[in-house]
């Protein structure tokens, strides 16, 4: 590109660079961070969950037994820990779908607030609708 | 009895003379309706002549007096003393952007980016003006208006850490304004743009952090003019792959 611009003389101009903490600077940038990082524990929860399926494959005692080694302090952290980064990844999630997709209804666009709240209901829904799916399965 | 003062820290950087930009403090008058742009011009007229730093209409509409305000973006024509009552206001230059002088920085990149996506009503072939204006009608006019409301003042680059990390990337405002002329009825640029937007320093280098939007003084909302392009780019890839012979 070539404006009519007068453009400085690069040799003078200070180039700042950016602090490698820079995601500490500011509480939005560590949420952003941390809902990256949330991926990380999404994925390992699934290789396991995906693991414990094929333990299923191999008959009742492999699958106790990888049960058993699962109800350990360490993995029972774990999987709190994923929890928490699944829920907060899923808000944020929903908070941004009315942004990326406006909703019309007629001439006017729905309110972001109402898109996100009705997400979250229909997830809790599914969620709830689940759960009661398995502890009838279990029961 | 003494008039009340604020602590100014502001940034000093002079080419040829400083290596690296320092703070600097001056003590200026604390006045309930003042602006820390009111403040940098009484140390401009008052204390020290030297001191640059850009603006113009005072009023928060040309977009030239943006800074960073103990940390945050600001437009300083409308960041005012009482906002900070009782705190040092440290006054720096935009981040993510060359420093020319003290306040002052480089907005070439911006600009240039601000053409690239051609910024304007791209016509096939233009219309003699004796056939008279190109129509819209409100609701047409309601798809893009929020984004109209841009004045390129180069906060939202500032909020970004992707630019700031990566300064090819395309940016904010200019992929909002990409956006506001795609979505625009009268225009028929959109080929050329996705082009440029699709690229690899296009919208897909964005990661959604979306400060740009919270710092956007004129409530453009750049985070999200990024993401539907992303979705728009997205569907023009699977009409492209379902249907080879289509529209291009
Ligand atoms: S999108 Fe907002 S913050 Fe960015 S340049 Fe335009 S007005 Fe300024
Ligand atoms: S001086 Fe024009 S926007 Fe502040």
């Amino acid at each position: 590109m070539n404006g009519t611009a007068v453009r400085p003389d690069k040799s003078k101009l200070y180039y700042p660079k950016m602090p490698r903490t820079w995601w500490l600077q500011k509480p939005a940038y560590l949420l952003f961070m941390l809902r990256e990082l949330s991926s990380v524990f999404i994925a390992i929860f699934l290789i396991v969950f995906l693991v414990q399926i094929y333990q299923l494959t191999k008959g009742p005692e492999a699958y106790a037994a990888f049960v058993q080694k699962l109800s350990s302090p360490g993995w029972i952290l774990f999987h709190i820990v994923a929890l928490l980064f699944a829920v907060y990844h899923s808000v944020t999630w929903f908070e941004s779908t009315a942004v990326v997709m406006p909703i019309k209804l007629g001439e006017r666009e729905l309110p972001r607030q109402l898109v996100f709240a009705v997400n979250i209901g229909a997830w809790i829904a599914v969620s709830a609708a689940i759960l009661i799916l398995f502890l009838a399965l279990r029961s | 009895m003494a008039e009340p003062t604020v602590t100014l820290k502001v940034t000093r950087y002079r080419p040829g003379k400083d290596s690296a930009p320092t703070l600097q403090s001056y003590s200026v008058p604390y006045r309930q309706d003042w602006v820390v742009l009111d403040a940098l011009n009484h140390i401009k007229d008052q204390i020290d002549g030297t001191l640059s730093y850009r603006w113009s209409c005072r009023m928060g509409v040309c977009g030239s007096c943006g800074m960073m305000v103990n940390g945050v973006p600001k437009l300083t024509c409308a960041a005012f003393l009482r906002d900070y009552h009782g705190q040092e206001i440290r006054v720096e230059p935009l981040v993510n952007f060359p420093i020319i002088r003290d306040l002052v920085i480089d907005m070439n990149d911006f600009m240039d980016k601000l053409k690239s996506v051609k910024s304007w009503l791209v016509r096939k072939v233009e219309k003699p003006v004796t056939e008279g204006e190109y129509r819209q009608t409100p609701a047409e006019l309601e798809k893009f208006h929020q984004f109209t409301q841009c004045i390129n003042c180069m906060l939202c680059y500032a909020a970004c850490p992707v630019y700031g990390l990566e300064p090819e990337f395309l940016g904010p405002a200019a992929i909002a304004l990409a956006y506001r002329y795609n979505m625009d009825s009268r225009d028929q640029g959109r080929d050329q743009r996705q082009e440029l937007l699709g690229s690899h320093h296009g919208v897909w280098e964005c990661t959604f952090v979306g400060e740009c939007s919270e710092v956007c003084p004129k409530h453009v909302d750049p985070a999200a003019a990024i993401q539907r392009s992303k979705v728009d780019l997205a569907k023009d890839w699977f009409k492209s792959m379902l249907l080879p012979w289509g529209t291009r």
